[in-house]
């Protein structure tokens, strides 16, 4: 899978949970959460959307690993078919 | 004939907007079924009817804004519909049973402490009720106090973002572009909500006389064990410490019942179902906290899934008047991230407000031992008039114990 089909299902599912985010202004090197102000309940959220599109589930233990979004298209592209 | 009135979704609701009937005159309803959309300052709710019978006809169109206890609709009552069945009355009669279509809404009976319908309400312009802004936008543009009135949108069909919010506030600081209004002039959603929580808010600080307790709980078995839990779950049924903070908090109030209770007539009335509501913030700001109904009955499993429901639909604004009215405490929590402790307003008529701070790494020491350990304070905001101090720690030390076996939270 390409990495802008990754980014793309990435910028979906956080302007699913913070639909009046400007996603624009978002930077792809800081933490999601801190830079949306996203709880633990919407990053759980987040998760479950990924795995609906793209067919990855991140486990619990990983969540560090995709906290920026840079950081979550490389390994959403490891793992993605 | 039984009189269906808007009912007060809080103690900061003055008046409510209908926005839609979910029924028709002549239906059926029962107890529980939504017979109406309300609007609040708040929220938008789906209004349960409280009692069984037949829809008689409807006194306020959709859109009309009507104090807190207006009659919305007149319901024929199953008993009367029964004892009117050997001798139904005659068409004329009917009619005059019913109040003409002229007949005025009855007077409004508002609350001594509700704000007057009027008071405070911003003068906004038919200019700027139209305009397209994000909500975020709209935020930003109230706390910086900017007026939005000729702001250059660069948004899709010209709505203004964020980003340029952003720039007028940073060309109103070079001195040059858009005149500076106050805040309180605008009239967005934001401004609305921000008046409800200080209505009920400032009436909580006036009228109950608060005592704070606090008790740093070691959180670190049972953070262990949602995590080892969370292992075994697909990513959908994973739980968040949250669910573990309301549940074994619904648990302690077993054990101290006297916090679980409701501020009315003068006097403090326990009760017996355990309805914890559950803080929630919103996103643009503001908060409401709606009920996990049973909150100590439920397993965690299904308490995770009905607050994850909670949460979702509080955020888009679609809960129920149940959940709005029957929370008898309220548990607040600021996350995973951000401060140790907080201690929250009690939210009338309830008589106490447990609060969690965020899960820290302290050095802790147990038998002896000096060890890291994962630590969350838990607070207590009571209601004085009602309890005190004692009765407090007790909820709080109880809280702690049962946090510390986790696995029977299930």
């Amino acid at each position: 899978m390409k990495n802008e089909d990754i980014q793309k299902a990435i910028m979906k599912a956080l302007g699913d949970i913070a639909p009046d985010a400007d996603l624009g202004s978002l930077r792809p090197d800081r933490d999601m959460r801190e830079e949306l102000d996203i709880d633990s309940m919407d990053f759980l959220n987040f998760v479950v959307a990924l795995k609906e599109a793209l067919g990855v589930e991140v486990p619990e233990a990983d969540y560090e690993k995709i906290l920026t979004v840079n950081n979550c298209i490389v390994y959403l592209a490891k793992r993605a078919g | 004939m039984a009189e269906f009135v808007m009912p007060s979704l809080g103690a900061d609701m003055g008046e409510g907007k209908l926005v839609a009937w979910r029924k028709k005159p002549g239906d059926a309803i029962r107890r529980g079924e939504i017979i109406a959309e309300v609007e609040t300052d708040k929220a938008a709710v789906d209004v349960e009817c409280h009692i069984n019978g037949v829809i008689e006809r409807f006194l306020v169109e959709p859109g009309q804004k009507v104090p807190v206890g207006t009659v919305l609709a007149l319901i024929r009552t199953a008993a009367e519909k029964e004892s009117s069945l050997p001798v139904p009355p005659a068409p004329a009669a009917m009619l005059t049973e019913k109040p003409t279509p002229a007949a005025p809404v009855k007077a409004p009976a508002i609350s001594p402490t509700a704000p007057a319908p009027t008071a405070y309400r911003p003068q906004i312009t038919a200019a700027e009720s139209r305009l397209r802004i994000s909500p975020y936008a709209a935020r930003l543009a109230a706390e910086l106090g900017l007026s939005l009135k000729g702001m250059a949108g660069t948004g899709p069909g010209g709505a203004i973002s964020a980003r340029d919010v952003a720039a007028a506030a940073s060309s109103k600081q070079s001195g040059t572009g858009s005149a500076v209004i106050p805040a309180i002039e605008a009239d967005t959603p934001h401004v609305r909500m921000r008046r409800a929580i200080a209505a009920s808010m400032s009436r909580s600080k006036r009228e109950i006389p608060h005592y704070y307790l606090s008790q740093a709980i070691d959180f670190t078995t049972a953070l262990d064990w949602v995590t080892s839990e969370n292992g075994k779950l697909p990513v959908e049924k994973r739980m968040i410490h949250a669910v573990l903070l309301l549940k074994a908090t619904a648990l302690a109030l077993r054990e101290v019942p006297e916090l679980n209770a409701l501020w009315e007539d003068g006097r403090s009335v326990q009760k017996e179902n355990i309805h914890v509501g559950a803080a929630i913030s919103l996103r643009g700001g503001g908060l409401i906290a709606p009920a996990l109904h049973d909150t100590d009955k439920a397993d965690l499993a299904e308490l995770m899934q009905r607050f994850r429901d909670l949460v979702k639909r509080g955020r888009a604004g679609k809960l129920k008047s149940s959940e709005m009215t029957d929370p008898t405490i309220t548990v607040t929590s600021l996350g995973d991230q951000g401060v140790d402790s907080l201690f929250g307003v009690i939210y009338p008529p309830q008589v106490a407000i447990v609060g969690f701070g965020a899960p820290m790494e302290r050095p802790w020491v147990r038998d002896g031992k000096t060890a890291l350990r994962r630590v969350i304070t838990a607070t207590l905001s009571g209601d004085h008039r009602v309890t005190d101090g004692h009765q407090g720690a007790r909820l709080l030390v109880a809280i702690d114990r049962i946090l510390q076996e986790p696995e029977k939270l299930r």
